[in-house]
């Protein structure tokens, strides 16, 4: 599998107080756990993202709790209400124990 | 041993019996809940109502593996009155959970969207829980074409 | 041998009932390519050209107008579409040194977005050293064995694909165009006679849905004109990129016949063919579709 690699998408700079949308994917095959390999007909094992969260200034805003059914390459849009300039971070955890994360920051004001 | 006309009569009556019966223990050990008993635990048995919450999803999927979906729930998003998390469900599914989204006085809407895979056609249903303790549900049918093709 | 003759007509039967399938369709007519435009971070794609004069069809569509609104939008934004991971891994791949030679891409080819401009479009171009037409991907190979001294990737690889998606992106929105005729000539009218030859169990050829049935449904599915302006693409149905080759290989195994080799002559003469079908239509690298 590629190496898995989050993107996000976080405006640079907002008002104070303003609703902002971000959107995240990652790269990440979501195996479901319902698949047979087609050569040994065993099922493939699930691994798969179960864990999104997405913090601001070290506060929770948003997560989810992932199953199998979200597709391939998980895609989540959501909106933050945000007060200060400061840095989002985003992590992503996996079945095998990984966790994927990356930050960005926002500029609010002036 | 000798098998008789009867016996093996008899013999496959006993295997399409045991197949009868297979699929029907099997579901509830290999499923495990249903959309129904998912919503339960969510809400605690307490009864969602509809409006605040709508879901869109697309009529049709051309495919199951990557369907778009969203919600929005009414609310003013303060620290008193908010939404706290929405359960996402897909009724004909092998296992029905989606995904399950926590919001946060920071979140300014109660607003999501992801991509979910649909076995075949079916129900999804959303599950607002809000900070009072009430709860809201939409559901929308999507239909999921199964190609004649496709490659 | 009994089996066989009962077989055979069973394959002629589902292929007439398949046929007849079409036909029904035909007449409820949902019909034809939607209208909406293709328009991605302010640029505008074109989505249909009329055809070229000895072309048998009117007007060429991008497979992106016969999708429906769910499975567009996904390409209306570059963030929203999945193909662009694996950009971004291209992109990486651009710059990493491989091989013995201790090169990468980047040593030679400098700046994709300049050294890459147009590549995408001119797939397959002749190739005076191989004295054949080369695909893309044949082309990465080549570079990598005999300019980086680096193993050749497998043609459905992650690196391959991300590298296809990486330099096709660079010609996007640049118009399809495959020269055809001096010593193409004779790989264009190999890949035409595969285009027009019936195959398989079900006994059908590209013509019998891509020119002859575009616009109607085949059961469920709303059938393209089969173009590749958007390859590699990434599927709902692959949940990743895929290469033209593979989805070749789909199709004729749709119709229950052996697929060419991948990478072989006969995919890259159909290739050239299919290619030059879609002239004009913008390249919509990575594309997405169901």
């Amino acid at each position: 599998m590629a190496k898995v690699k989050p993107r996000v998408k976080v405006p640079r700079k907002a008002e104070a107080g303003e609703v902002i949308t971000i959107k995240t994917l990652i790269n990440h095959k979501m195996e479901s756990g319902f698949r047979k390999d087609k050569k040994t007909g065993e099922v493939i094992p699930q691994k798969i993202i179960n864990k999104f969260t997405a913090e601001f200034n070290g506060k929770p805003v948003f997560s989810a709790d992932v199953r199998p059914a979200v597709s391939a390459n998980p895609y989540f849009q959501f909106k933050v209400k945000v007060p200060e300039s400061g840095t989002f971070k985003f992590t992503w955890v996996d079945d095998d124990g990984s966790t994927y994360s990356t930050e960005k920051k926002i500029k609010v004001g002036g | 041993m000798r098998v008789t006309r009867r016996q093996a009569l008899g013999l496959g009556a006993g295997a399409t019996a045991v197949l009868i019966a297979g699929p029907l223990v099997a579901p509830a050990i290999a499923k495990g809940q249903t959309a129904d008993d998912a919503i339960k635990a969510f809400t605690g048995g307490a009864e969602a109502k509809s409006g605040k919450i709508s879901l869109s999803t697309p009529e049709i999927a051309e495919n199951g593996n990557t369907v778009p979906v969203s919600f929005d729930v009414e609310s003013p998003m303060t620290t008193d009155n908010h939404v706290q998390s929405v359960l996402v469900l897909a009724d004909g599914n092998p296992r029905p959970g989606v995904a399950t989204f926590h919001f946060s006085d920071m979140s300014g809407e109660a607003s999501a969207s992801t991509r979910i895979r649909l076995a075949k056609t079916q129900n999804v249903i959303a599950v607002a829980k809000m900070s009072d303790g009430s709860y809201f549900m939409d559901k929308r049918l999507v239909k999921v074409t199964i190609g004649g093709c496709g490659g | 041998m009994g089996m066989r003759v009962i077989s055979s007509t069973a394959a002629k039967l589902v292929a007439a009932a398949g046929l007849a399938a079409v036909a029904a369709y035909a007449t409820v007519a949902l019909a034809g390519p939607n209208d909406n435009e293709l328009v991605v971070e302010g640029q505008k794609f074109v989505t249909d050209v009329p055809g070229a004069k000895d072309s048998p069809i009117e007007t060429v569509y991008s497979g992106w107008r016969f999708r429906n609104e769910a499975t567009q939008a996904m390409q209306l934004d570059d963030f929203d579409n999945p193909g662009f991971t694996s950009v971004e891994t291209g992109e990486q791949l651009w710059s990493t040194v491989d091989g013995e030679a201790g090169k990468s891409c980047a040593s030679c080819h400098n700046d994709a977005a300049e050294s890459m401009k147009g590549v995408r479009a001119q797939m397959p171009k002749w190739n005076e050293a191989a004295g054949k037409p080369l695909t893309l991907e044949h082309t990465i190979n080549n570079c990598r064995t005999q300019n980086m001294k680096a193993k050749p990737w497998k043609w459905e690889s992650n690196q391959m694909l991300s590298m296809t998606a990486f330099i096709g992106l660079q010609s996007r929105g640049m118009p399809v165009n495959v020269k055809t005729d001096g010593p193409m000539k004779a790989w264009y009218d190999k890949g035409k006679e595969i285009y027009y030859t019936r195959v398989g169990q079900l006994d059908m050829a590209c013509s019998g849905c891509h020119e002859n049935n575009y616009g109607k449904m085949i059961r469920a599915d709303h059938l393209s004109q089969g173009q590749i302006n958007g390859f590699p693409t990434y599927r709902s149905k692959w949940q990743k990129l895929g290469s033209i080759h593979r989805r070749f290989k789909g199709c004729m195994k749709n119709i229950r016949a052996v697929p060419h080799k991948v990478g072989g002559d006969e995919f890259t003469a159909l290739e050239l063919y299919v290619a030059s079908r879609g002239q004009g239509l913008s390249v919509e690298t990575p594309a997405v579709r169901n």
